[in-house]
């Protein structure tokens, strides 16, 4: 029961602010849809430690099942909510962050005039949400999956006047339909290996799925796919990259990412929820949830992690040069998941959820500040306008800093003295350095130097923001205001979270409690020894991410505070590299190119010249062409055409009919 | 009661309608009024009365139910009706969607409505007449009386091309007729009798197969419509009135569907495997030229014609993937797409009432004074692009995982149709509804009236409900599938062990 009204409470608020919103009003909306959530969130953090803390068996699931689906076959799917410590970690994460970015838009928000219809899109996405990190089997899995993917749409285009709003709405969708586009294939391959698209038929036959090495099983072939004669092992590695495609698309991963920057068109609470909390991680959700299969195949790990450290680096380089407060935060998000995908991708399953974890915390945190700072001057986003309001909003320059501290991952090596982001990226660099896989080194290298690029953007945007001499007009430094307490009492609980959520969870999130704790949600080979291994490594390397922020600091401190100067020669100078940054490596003008103008030239092309040119010219006009002059003579249809053609069908029918009495006379 | 013929009434129902519309003058104080309210009592009686086809129908039945049969002439030609799983679903489509053509047709209709009153019951009749027919002549019969009038639907109450377009739409039907007609004299000739529940079991010799195949293949193909002989469809749908759209769209499409199911998959099985290669390569080609072609449209309609071809691609791959999954997706594709499309045509009415145009350039930011209107068409447009929660996800899903288990390829290059249909579809939705309202034009337009709500609620509850909950659609649909597909892998087999005999 508790479950269903977890899930079921924001589609209720949905409803009431979606269909009732203009008859009660805007603060009636309002109240209710986050009065919803509030209720909705406590309940999350008492099943996060029903399930999650309380001591369990392994392998321990609760399964609520609400309505049939699709029965076809072998496919039975029915609406049914799975729950383990996966689930209830995402239930906390989901329903806290979307309930502060509830109670936060009451203020943010307050202006607009379609706040019933905004409060109840927020609702619907975290219905989505939770319907996804429920999800029984794939198909409810990718009902979320869209669902998510058709709030985001709504969210980002919100303000629909805004060309660029609606431009980057459509964007995000088809972007991420590309990703979606393998996810249905995977599923289909999923099906096809084992016969079932539910969690628990595929998990256990996952378990033997294999045949031991050598066995003669191993070399024979089972199938064909596009064209592959593949065994069982390359079977599963290209299910898994199906599965995976769908992750890249949701969590903007290197070549799917385009779509998340401009998705910052939208509001901002609605950055902080979907583009850097909750959607966008649930390409990890799926993967980590995916996790029996994935195991099972090292290749599509390979992948996973070779995509995640280009993304992690990638997405920092731009971001270093980006003059958008909320873009740098964005690329920071895209950077992070990186981070995220490297961890699955080793195997450190747990590492990988733990990030997801703080990063919620801090990321959101940072979003809504932005959003606090970008209300304080009158809507402005570009760094290049703001500077020197440290004096004027004092506390959201401490959350914000707070935020900083945990993105850049503060603390002390060795010691349990850390902001959250401390703990989860360490955990995820020093996981590289000791896995065994291939890619390890190079991963780890990556993510080494893009620790370092987010510790400079990071306070880059905190001095560009916050310190140094007001850049922004006059009039509007004169009206630069703190915002309201409904604005930063959400800040508040999620710099709590910034500070301690890392201290307190590491243990149990991949430390000495992960058995009892996960009571195998994630699921790893015996061969698996990352968790042990991830704490035996050299000195050097457990300070390197220290060194790599602390290098990150002070070159922002010179670039920004010192000197400010400096930035601006160095981009002169390096104009080639500043200008590729700048423009984001030039994915979009690349994929307008490739794949925009090319669709609409070829679609333009089978138009006239594939179906008016030849279709219509060698078919019914060349028939037509006979009758035509018939056709000039006669005005009114009715008056004749139609009788000659039903008289015709008599006569045939007629014909049919005789020769047919004709036959059985015979 | 259990002897009520009841096909027989829902079929030829509204013919009591046409009969009082005869009866009723138009040009009288109220006979504008009268013709609508008889029509539309009418098709809603049809529709309720069908309702209990579909209660008294039994799931685990699969065979054919509710048969009535009389001989006709002595000549082994009989009135045969029956229905099973797979034609039950459309006979309730047909009826369902009729009141809405009465609705859509309120006010838009100014010349002789009622003659074209008359015109649709009668199409429902004929219409109704297909699913239900199990003899092949009476099946003949039905299937191309639909022509007559839609040819004149859009001939008379069309746009301003109607001629063309509804002389293109009468030369592609009729060639495929032809052939089809060819084919049912042959099977007659071969099996001796045109009962279809005959012919369901004969088993036609594997040379014969192929030309029967092929001439059935030729009548449906132009109906569903598959690429290459698809030009018809965005040029009638374009001229036809609303209306006629809805019906065409909804209804006529799904003749092609329900013949290849019925005739190609069921009755000519190994002709069916050779060919399956074919169907799947003019379904794959289907979905990725027609979804290119759609999105480069500046005709609102002609772009939903358009995916309606990408979408009956998904169809013609599911049922030639012949199994479960496969079938079955085609049969809910189908009848969720009758929805759908019906209803984006609706919307599209609702706009072209107002302002007369269809060119997608002549809108932008109806979103500012018609929000109710942009909440519909953005249901009905997520509906087409497959969102899951919508009917038109389900359909998608199961043809593309059936036909990933007979060929991979055709569902790889099948699910690029995810990208595509989103492409058009919200390009086509952000043109439309989203900007600024800036044009002077726009900028007097009301919301959705009355009728139009009538029109428009029922049929997203329908599209929403069946998108959440399809186990009715599933439960109807699966003995009848399931035997089906059976029989045909078993045909399949004793063709196999027959040509290992040989050898």
């Amino acid at each position: 029961m508790i479950y269903k009204a977890i899930v079921f409470l924001p589609l209720i608020g949905f409803l009431i602010a979606g269909l009732f919103g203009r008859s009660i009003g805007a603060k009636a909306s309002e109240y209710v849809t986050s009065g919803l959530m509030i209720i909705a969130g406590v309940l999350s953090w008492i099943v996060f430690f029903n399930v999650a803390l309380a001591h369990g068996e392994a392998g321990e699931v609760i399964k609520v099942p609400v309505m049939r689906w699709i029965q076809s076959g072998g496919i039975d799917v029915e609406w049914a909510f799975r729950v383990d410590t996966l689930t209830a970690v995402m239930f906390v994460v989901v329903n806290t962050v979307s309930t502060l970015v509830h109670v936060y838009s009451i203020g943010y928000m307050h202006h607009d005039p379609h706040r019933p219809r905004f409060f109840a899109y927020l609702s619907l996405f975290t219905f989505a949400m939770l319907m996804l990190v429920t999800a029984d089997n794939l198909a409810q899995m990718f009902f979320g999956w869209e669902g998510v993917g058709l709030a985001s749409y709504l969210l980002i285009g919100f303000w629909f006047k805004k060309p660029s709003a609606s431009a980057a709405a459509m964007k995000a969708f088809i972007v991420n339909r590309v990703g979606d586009f393998g996810f249905v294939l995977g599923i289909a391959g999923v099906f096809v290996l084992f016969g079932s698209i539910s969690f628990e038929t595929i998990f256990a036959a996952a378990a033997t799925y294999l045949p031991a090495a050598g066995a003669p099983e191993a070399s024979q072939v089972i199938a064909n796919i596009f064209g592959m004669e593949v065994t069982k092992s390359g079977a599963i590695t290209i299910v898994c990259l199906l599965l995976f495609m769908g992750a890249m698309g949701k969590s903007a991963q290197f070549l799917l990412h385009t779509w998340l920057p401009d998705a910052m068109e939208g509001p901002t609470p609605v950055s902080a929820l979907i583009h850097a909390a909750t959607m966008v991680t649930a390409g990890v959700f799926l993967v980590a949830r995916m996790s029996p299969i994935f195991e099972l195949s090292p290749n599509a790990l390979l992948v996973v992690t070779v995509i995640g450290a280009i993304t992690a680096f990638f997405a920092a380089t731009v971001g270093l040069v980006q003059n958008d407060i909320k873009r740098v935060i964005a690329y920071s998000t895209c950077s992070q998941l990186g981070y995220m995908f490297v961890a699955l991708g080793l195997g450190a399953y747990g590492a990988a959820i733990f990030h997801l974890f703080t990063h919620a915390f801090f990321k959101a945190l940072l979003f809504l500040g932005a959003g606090s700072v970008i209300h304080a001057v009158d809507g402005e986003q570009d760094m290049r306008y703001m500077g020197g309001l440290r004096k004027h909003i004092p506390v959201t320059f401490w959350m914000m800093t707070i935020g900083t501290l945990a993105l850049t991952g503060v603390g002390i090596p060795g010691t349990m003295l850390g902001f959250a982001g401390f703990f989860s990226k360490d955990v995820i660099i020093e996981s590289a350095y000791s896995s065994h896989s291939p890619v390890a080194g190079f991963a780890f290298t990556l993510l080494v130097i893009a620790a370092l690029f987010t510790s400079f953007y990071s306070w880059r945007l905190a001095f560009m923001t916050f310190f140094g001499k007001p850049r922004a007009s006059a009039d509007v430094m004169h009206h630069v205001h703190e915002s309201p307490m409904v604005m930063l009492a959400p800040l508040y609980i999620l710099a709590a979270g910034a500070v301690v959520a890392g201290v307190l969870f590491e243990g149990y999130f991949f430390g000495h409690e992960y058995l009892e704790f996960w009571k195998g949600a994630l699921f790893t080979l015996p061969e698996n020894k990352i968790l042990e291994e991830f704490h035996h490594v050299p000195v050097l390397v457990a300070w390197s991410p220290f060194i790599a922020m602390a290098v990150g600091f002070v070159t922002a401190w010179y670039f920004y505070i010192k000197s400010p100067s400096t930035p601006r020669r160095l981009a002169a100078s390096q104009k080639v590299l500043y200008e590729f940054l700048l423009n984001k490596w030039y994915f979009d003008e690349l994929y307008d190119f490739l794949f925009v103008r090319s669709a609409k030239a070829l679609g333009r092309f089978l138009w006239k010249k594939g179906d008016i040119g030849v279709i219509d010219t060698y078919g019914p006009n060349g028939v037509a062409a006979r009758v035509v002059d018939v056709t000039n003579r006669v005005v009114k249809l009715q008056s004749g055409y139609l009788y000659h053609y039903a008289f015709a069908m008599l006569i045939g029918i007629a014909a049919l009919v005789t020769w047919m009495m004709l036959g059985s006379s015979i | 009661m259990t002897d009520w013929p009841i096909l027989s009434t829902v079929t030829f129902l509204p013919l009591v309608g046409v009969l009082l519309l005869l009866l009723t003058r138009e040009d009288g104080p109220f006979g504008r009024r009268n013709i609508l309210n008889v029509s539309l009592f009418t098709t809603v009686f049809t529709f309720i009365v069908s309702l209990f086809v579909w209660i008294g129908f039994d799931n685990s039945n699969s065979g054919f139910q509710m048969v009535e049969k009389h001989n006709w002439l002595g000549t082994g030609i009989s009135y045969h009706l029956g229905v099973d799983g797979i034609s039950m679903l459309f006979v309730i489509l047909t009826t369902f969607l009729m009141p809405f053509c009465v609705l859509a047709s309120w006010n838009t209709i100014e010349k002789r409505l009622k003659e074209y009153m008359i015109a649709f019951l009668l199409l429902e009749v004929v219409m109704t007449g297909v699913f239900v027919s199990l003899d092949v002549v009476l099946f003949y019969v039905f299937f191309e009386a639909t022509l007559i009038p839609m040819f004149v639907i859009i001939g008379v109450w069309g746009g301003k091309d109607r001629v063309y377009a509804s002389y293109k739409f009468f030369l592609y039907t009729l060639l495929g007729s032809v052939l089809m007609m060819l084919a049912i004299m042959a099977m007659y000739w071969q099996a001796g009798t045109t009962d279809i529940t005959e012919l369901l079991k004969y088993g036609f010799p594997a040379g014969m197969q192929t030309w029967l195949w092929l001439a059935c293949f030729a009548a449906f193909s132009v109906k569903m419509p598959m690429w290459p002989v698809h030009t018809w469809l965005p040029d009638a749908h374009v001229q036809a009135p609303t209306a006629g759209s809805v019906i065409l769209a909804g209804v006529m499409l799904k003749l092609g569907g329900y013949g290849m199911i019925r005739f190609s998959l069921a009755m000519l099985p190994i002709a069916s495997e050779h060919f399956a290669p074919l169907v799947f390569s003019l379904s794959v080609i289907a979905i990725i030229y027609t979804s290119l072609v759609a999105m480069m449209q500046d005709d609102i309609k002609k772009l939903i014609a358009y995916s309606s071809v990408a979408h009956m691609g998904y169809v013609t791959m599911g049922i030639f993937a012949a199994n479960v999954q496969g079938v079955q997706g085609a049969l809910f594709q189908m009848l969720s797409h009758g929805v759908v499309s019906g209803a984006l045509f609706l919307c599209v009415g609702v706009v072209y009432d107002r302002l007369h145009t269809r060119e997608i350039s002549a809108y932008g930011g109806l979103v500012n004074n018609m929000p109710k209107y942009a909440v519909a068409f953005m249901i009905f447009t997520m509906a087409n692009v497959g969102l899951p929660g919508t009917s038109g996800f389900i359909g998608e899903f199961l043809t593309i995982i059936g036909v990933f288990r007979v060929n991979t390829w055709v569902a790889l290059f099948a699910a690029t149709g995810v990208i595509l249909s989103a492409s058009y579809a919200l390009w086509l939705y952000r043109r439309v509804i989203f900007g600024a309202l800036e044009k002077e034009s726009l900028k007097a337009l009301l919301d959705l009236s009355g009728r139009e709500k009538l029109i428009l609620y029922p049929l997203i509850a329908v599209t929403i409900f069946y998108g959440f909950y399809p186990a009715p659609i599933f439960d109807a649909t699966a003995a009848s599938v399931d035997m089906l597909v059976n029989n045909y892998s078993a045909a399949l087999a004793a063709a196999k062990d027959l040509a290992l005999n040989v050898h």
